[in-house]
């Protein structure tokens, strides 16, 4: 069974692209068969995250087009066997996804046997991110602690309830979850961010897993090695824990308290 | 919390601010959820209809759309001015 996974947001610059490829790799170092494919045709980025731009050939409108197989334009990649990138198109025009080219890609990799196939959705609600949810099973919901996010993301598990095929077809609706990223526990200390409950609370939802703001993931996109691979960053552990959640392990909540401080720190303030 | 922070200078919680402005447009939105797209138009060329008749406040007219099993039922309600208030007929 492949199961079809939508990494979406409404809003741009949220962690949607660094989401899905940590998820990604999530699942494939459990050797699970993952295929990632960006759906942000024109402004393509996946690639970078995942530190495979280089070997780019064919992409996913090229495939749609029929100008190659899928398995030309499928990246492999170097770190993990079972792991595979499929690029966004960088030149065509955004008119460029059917829902029929998509569904004719997606239907190819569940004969191939993927057990996965995660949907990096561009930001806003146009075709592209209405195409990467549309075939989706489940859908996570990257969403920062921030008002226009936090709305971005209600006008999206709209969107989830009423225009995806299983929404339709009248089936078991998506299941959603939430993942919080850029989490600042200090700044939630002092009332200035919105808590992981105050979150939960406004959009009803539970939260897969708090991603908090951290220098690894700069330094991981900077380097392309997927900010999971850091065993060393916090945004790591958080990704694993929230991986290991979406496979239906119970993990406690990490790096939701205020770093512990030192003596001097409590008293001048740190 | 050092000894210094009260020379910081502090607002009231903007969080809890967040929280309740997001409670209130969220819960609007969600209740304006597939409504036909027409509403808004419908519910203003409505307004102006009823204008030429009675003087009416701008948000006296309510519309929305309910489900009810098989059928979707318009739902319009005007609230008509006070009748101790001269009626002002076009």
């Amino acid at each position: 069974m492949t199961e079809f996974i939508v990494v979406t947001s409404g809003k741009g610059g949220v962690g949607k692209t660094t989401t899905s490829a940590s998820i990604a790799v999530g699942l494939a170092r459990r050797g699970k068969k993952v295929a990632v494919i960006d759906f942000d045709i024109g402004l393509r980025n996946l690639d970078l995250i995942m530190g495979c731009e280089r070997r780019v050939v064919y992409d996913f409108v090229n495939v749609i087009h029929g100008e190659c197989t899928l398995k030309q334009a499928l990246i492999k990649d170097k770190r993990i066997d079972t792991l595979h990138v499929l690029a966004a198109s960088q030149t065509r025009d955004k008119d460029a996804l059917t829902k029929e080219g998509v569904e004719k890609v997606l239907n190819e990799l569940r004969d191939e046997g993927f057990d996965y196939v995660i949907c990096d959705s561009p930001a806003g609600i146009e075709r592209g991110a209405f195409l990467a949810m549309y075939f989706a099973d489940r859908a996570v919901v990257v969403v920062n602690p921030e008002v226009s996010s936090v709305r971005d993301s209600d006008r999206i598990l709209g969107l989830l309830a009423s225009k995806t095929r299983r929404a339709e077809l009248g089936a078991a609706p998506v299941e959603t979850h939430l993942l919080l990223t850029r989490y600042n526990p200090v700044r939630v200390a002092d009332g200035e961010m919105m808590s992981i409950d105050d979150v939960k609370d406004i959009l009803g939802l539970d939260v897969l897993g708090v991603v908090p703001e951290s220098e690894g993931v700069l330094s991981a996109s900077n380097s392309g090695v997927p900010v999971i691979l850091d065993d060393e960053a916090s945004a790591g552990q958080a990704y694993e824990d929230a991986v290991a959640r979406l496979l239906g392990e119970q993990r406690p909540m990490r790096f939701l308290d205020v770093p512990k401080k030192g003596f001097l720190a409590r008293m001048f303030g740190g | 919390m050092g000894i210094f922070d009260f020379l910081r200078a502090r607002n009231t919680s903007t969080a809890s601010v967040a929280r309740e402005r997001l409670r209130i447009i969220v819960a609007q939105e969600r209740s304006q959820r597939g409504a036909p797209d027409y509403l808004p138009l419908l519910r203003r060329e409505l307004l102006e209809v009823i204008r030429k008749y009675v003087s009416v406040e701008q948000d006296a007219v309510d519309i929305h759309v309910e489900r009810d099993g098989e059928h979707d039922v318009l739902e319009l309600s005007v609230a008509l001015p006070d009748r101790t208030a001269p009626a002002h007929v076009a």
